[in-house]
């Protein structure tokens, strides 16, 4: 036991919490036996991917347990030695807000849209601390204040929807902070956010915390995250914890085969890119009917017959460091990295084809403003959502589309998929003009050119089967004589993206979102194309079934000669599949280069902050960076900066950026960028 | 705020204008003559020159386009013509109903909307307990039960129990505001309890609904009082829709008790309009259904300005 354990009590200690949900097909249960501590000032992660009880095991220590479905069936959960289980509702309501807040993900959903900040902020203060409107106001500009709103006195009497996704959780902050409490629970405090305004919000929570001494457990899939800010780690999988101990431990020698397995998983900035990702193979169990023993051992490569029988408990693996393995010991030795497939080192399908399979060349997109409610002429506003993009893409060949929220890169997309007609520029796919192509070009082009989008989950008709959604293109494009063949042909690409044939009868919610978006894969194959243009394909996945997905994607690009315009945010996923990189901001390309070269050398501004700011899933590598939080927000293409517009975020920015729209050029061989200062 | 209010103002005159080119030509379309129902009703003979001289009075012998222009230029003006049938202005015939009408509907509303926001929120408390099952029978009840049956038993058990019945002849409230009541108070439950079933169905889901928001578990998390999250930030929330359903059936009320007003022997605008259509009697047909229409529109309008004040997203749009 470290020292300061000893010492004094635990702020917060987790005893053996169960929680279970009571449904329509049976009891789930969604926590079992979780026990961790959280000291003064400390800040703990939990780890885990969606549905393995981390939230709601933290909903949990407030009692906020969706009602009446869950219930909180076993253990203690002691706060400053009080179990706060068996405290009346209304001493809990006490608790809530004043000594433990909470700060929960979607900051565009967790305000109440219909009452001002200022109300919003202040209830907390005149509830608990009893403050009159007057106090509690100074109180409230304060707070927005500390948590970085400009002119907050004004913003008090704003509404939600007047503020930016980062600015709602800086509020959702200003709310948890009001009362001083002594734990905040973060609950995927930034995933709905983009990198850099993600690692604003990190670093103001992590400072404040410092600065007042507050506790955080912060909840989170991403282990990049874990490693910048977190003291301790618990890992979940499956309802059950699997692996606790302090970040620098988990993260210099992981324990149990799923940590190990989740760290290979993500790919990984500070790493040489391995040829291809490591998996964890299938999916994490259903937990109304969990598997015997431990819970991991239908996908774990270590698994002994032993796993099967008894649930492993919790044991030291090191000093502070738990471990719930019965091979704990062994792991070391039996866990290397897969050499093999890191030897396959197969020759990527890079045929040198005479022309560019697409070339965009001066492509610009502008949407009218959609005209507020109520206005009844147009404002001739514009939004500028893409400006002069240019680029080609080879056969066979991967570019990524990269950057934040609103930088363009989907509409890019979505105007070589002629979803979308250019406002400007032109359009070329093997050779020809597609710019303004209509109907039988437009189809022919269509065959050509697929799409796979973000969303597993809204993209697939929810009243048809995937052997209807599959088999709909190939009959409108005549690519199936008749109905047996269309069923073969399904079979066929089915397997190919690595389901089964009889899946054809499933309907999409009878399927895992790893096995959806292989399904929005198999759609794009369906009509052989060449060009596959992927809106953050895996973006709304768990690291895990990431990987499979990635690793899918590439499989497909080899064996099928595929090129791919894959657009995404992620920068360590984009770096992974991609042969070159282009970086976008605010409707402009920034830079582009090989991936190599741009990972290693970026030269505009923004791309060496937007690489600054994300955390890499290694403490010890996070400790030795400098964390440069690129201040700001991007301003809105409805009226972007003069000049370079990026200049209002830059810290190379002079006078001359104002004036000087600076053109994409060539600052070394193969590597352009769009900075005057180069 | 103001750029909205006035743009849906201007935006109902376009609306009214449809509604006048639907109703006059739809009306022409539809088979029965006036002055043949008039004159020949009786089974008395008429000669052909008597009838087109009587067209020609009444103004039928004119082209379609001069009618509509006669009408329109009319409406403008603040003159809505006279009934063909009774030959007396249709601003009086329309006036002496719409009083009667318009007090059981407002009547009706108050009841129903008194009735369900208590019922609907209490349903959506406590949700699958027995107060909620309570109130749902209550509600598919009034959904089941036709008003007029309803009104009907209610006149028997008047009847029945007390010996006595409403009065048959209306007096305005500021006459005899106890003879007013204690005629229209009926009616309007009749068809303030069908009214009142449907408000508090869409109160229960609405509030059922917002009470699974993120902004609700955030109130929660920050130790507001149960009362007050329910209060102050799922009512404002969830009362949008039922205002939409309030507003709509209120409009539906001003001309469609038509049934329900034969049962109370009411002179309503219900009545008014079957007589005009069954008569044939194209300015007062044309004029109720411009009314009934302003009733819709102006209640819309008034629906999304409470939309506006509850809503900070629509005042700031």
């Amino acid at each position: 036991m470290p020292v300061s354990a000893q010492v004094a009590p635990p702020l917060l200690e987790v005893d053996g919490l169960h929680v279970h949900f009571v449904t329509s097909r049976g009891v789930v249960r969604a926590v079992e036996d979780i026990s961790y501590k959280v000291g003064a000032g400390e800040v703990v992660a939990i780890v885990g991917e969606s549905g393995c009880g981390k939230s709601v095991s933290a909903l949990a220590v407030m009692r906020l347990v969706a009602q009446p479905a869950g219930r909180i069936v076993g253990g203690r959960i002691l706060f400053e030695g009080r179990d706060l289980l068996t405290v009346s509702e209304d001493a809990m309501r006490e608790v809530r807000g004043r000594d433990i807040s909470m700060i929960f993900q979607e900051p565009m959903t967790s305000l109440n849209p219909v009452l001002p900040i200022g109300l919003q902020i202040m209830e907390p203060l005149v509830i608990h601390l009893g403050m009159d409107e007057k106090a509690a106001r100074a109180r409230a500009e304060e707070l927005m204040g500390l948590v970085g709103i400009p002119d907050g006195t004004r913003r008090l009497d704003q509404y939600p929807h007047q503020f930016s996704g980062g600015m709602r959780q800086r509020v959702m902050i200003a709310i948890g902070l009001a009362c001083n409490p002594k734990l905040i629970i973060a609950d995927e405090p930034t995933t709905a956010l983009d990198v850099t305004i993600q690692a604003q919000i990190l670093h103001l929570m992590k400072d404040l915390s410092q600065r007042l001494g507050i506790a955080m457990v912060i909840i989170t899939h991403n282990l990049g995250i874990v490693a910048r800010y977190a003291d301790r780690v618990n890992v979940m999988y499956a309802a059950r914890m699997v692996e606790q101990g302090t970040a620098a431990e988990v993260f210099r020698e992981p324990k149990h085969p799923y940590t190990i397995g989740l760290l290979r998983s993500v790919p990984r900035l500070d790493r040489p890119r391995g040829q291809m990702l490591e998996t964890i193979e299938g999916l994490p169990p259903n937990l109304l009917d969990p598997p015997e023993g431990c819970r991991f051992h239908p996908r774990c490569a270590l698994a002994i017959d032993a796993c099967r029988a008894d649930v492993p408990p919790l044991v030291a693996a090191a000093p502070d460091h738990l471990s719930a393995c019965i091979r704990t010991s062994e792991v070391g030795r039996l866990a290397r990295p897969a050499e093999a497939i890191r030897a396959e080192a197969a020759t990527r399908a890079s045929d040198a084809s005479p022309g560019p399979l697409l070339e965009v060349r001066g492509l610009a997109k502008h949407f009218a403003a959609g005209r507020a409610a109520g206005s009844w002429r147009s404002d001739h506003a514009e939004i500028r959502a893409v400006q002069d993009v240019s680029f080609t893409v080879a056969a066979g060949e991967t570019l990524g589309l990269v950057g934040e929220s609103g930088c363009g890169k989907t509409t890019v997309g979505r105007v070589i998929l002629r979803l979308e007609d250019a406002t400007k520029g032109q359009i070329l796919f093997e050779g020809a003009d597609v710019t303004n192509a209509r109907s039988g070009d437009l189809k022919a082009l269509r065959r050509r050119v697929q799409v796979i989008f973000q969303d597993p989950y809204s993209s697939l008709n929810p009243r048809m089967t995937i052997g209807q959604i599959l088999s709909e293109p190939l009959t409108v494009y005549g690519l199936a004589r008749s109905r047996t063949a269309a069923g073969e042909r399904v079979a066929e690409i089915l397997t190919q993206v690595g389901l089964f044939p009889y899946m054809a009868q499933r309907y999409p919610h009878e399927l895992s979102g790893g096995q959806r978006q292989r399904v929005g894969i198999a759609r794009a194959l369906a009509m052989q194309p060449r060009f596959i243009v992927c809106d953050e394909p895996v973006s709304a996945l768990d690291v895990s079934i990431q990987a499979q997905i990635i690793n899918l994607l590439e499989e497909l690009q080899r064996s099928l000669g595929l090129a791919y315009l894959f657009i995404a945010h992620d920068l360590a996923v984009v770096r992974h599949i991609s042969k070159r990189v282009a970086v976008m901001y605010l409707g402009r390309v920034m830079e582009m280069a090989g991936r190599d070269e741009l990972y290693a050398n970026p030269r505009h501004p923004y791309t060496q902050a937007l690489l600054e700011a994300v955390p890499v899933p290694d403490p010890v590598a996070e400790g030795r960076r400098a964390h440069k939080v690129l201040a700001g927000e991007v301003p809105s293409p409805l009226n972007p900066p003069s000049g370079c517009v990026f200049r209002t975020r830059c810290p190379k920015a002079t006078e001359d950026c104002k004036v000087v729209v600076p053109e994409l050029r060539e600052v070394d061989a193969g590597h352009h960028a769009a900075c005057i200062h180069l | 705020m103001l750029r909205y209010t006035v743009h849906r103002i201007l935006l109902m005159i376009p609306t009214l204008l449809g509604v006048a080119v639907l109703i006059f030509f739809l009306l022409r379309i539809m088979p029965g003559d006036i002055v043949e129902l008039k004159l020949l009703g009786e089974g008395a003979s008429v000669t052909p020159d008597v009838l087109a001289a009587e067209r020609a009075r009444l103004g039928l012998d004119k082209t379609l386009i001069w009618q509509f222009v006669d009408w329109m230029g009319g409406l403008f003006t603040g003159d809505l013509g006279v009934s063909m049938w009774t030959e007396r202005p249709v601003a009086h015939e329309i006036g002496i109903r719409l009083e009667l009408s318009l007090q059981v509907a407002i009547m009706a509303t108050i009841l129903a909307t008194a009735i369900a926001l208590p019922l609907g929120t209490l349903a959506a408390l406590f949700r699958d307990t027995w107060i909620d099952h309570t109130i749902r029978v209550f509600a598919i009840a009034g959904l089941a039960v036709p008003s007029f049956w309803l009104g009907m038993v209610l006149i028997l058990g008047l009847l029945l129990v007390f010996n006595w019945i409403p009065p048959l002849t209306f007096t305005p409230l500021y006459e005899d505001p106890w003879a007013n009541l204690s005629q229209l108070i009926w009616p309007a439950i009749a068809v303030g309890y069908r009214y009142s079933a449907v408000a508090t169905r869409m109160t229960r889901s609405s509030l059922l609904e917002v009470l699974k928001e993120d902004y609700i578990r955030t109130a929660r998390a920050k130790g507001v009082y149960e009362r007050l999250v329910v209060a102050r930030h799922a009512m404002r929330n969830a009362l949008l829709p039922v205002i939409t359903v309030i507003g709509l059936e209120f409009a539906f009320l001003i001309g469609g008790l038509v049934v329900t007003e034969q049962v109370f022997n009411l002179n309503g605008i219900g009545k008014l309009f079957v007589q005009a259509v069954a008569h044939g009697d194209y300015t007062l047909v044309q004029a109720l259904v411009m009314l009934v229409a302003s009733f819709f529109i102006i209640i819309n309008f008034v629906v999304d300005m409470l939309y506006a004040w509850l809503d900070p997203r629509i005042r700031y749009g």
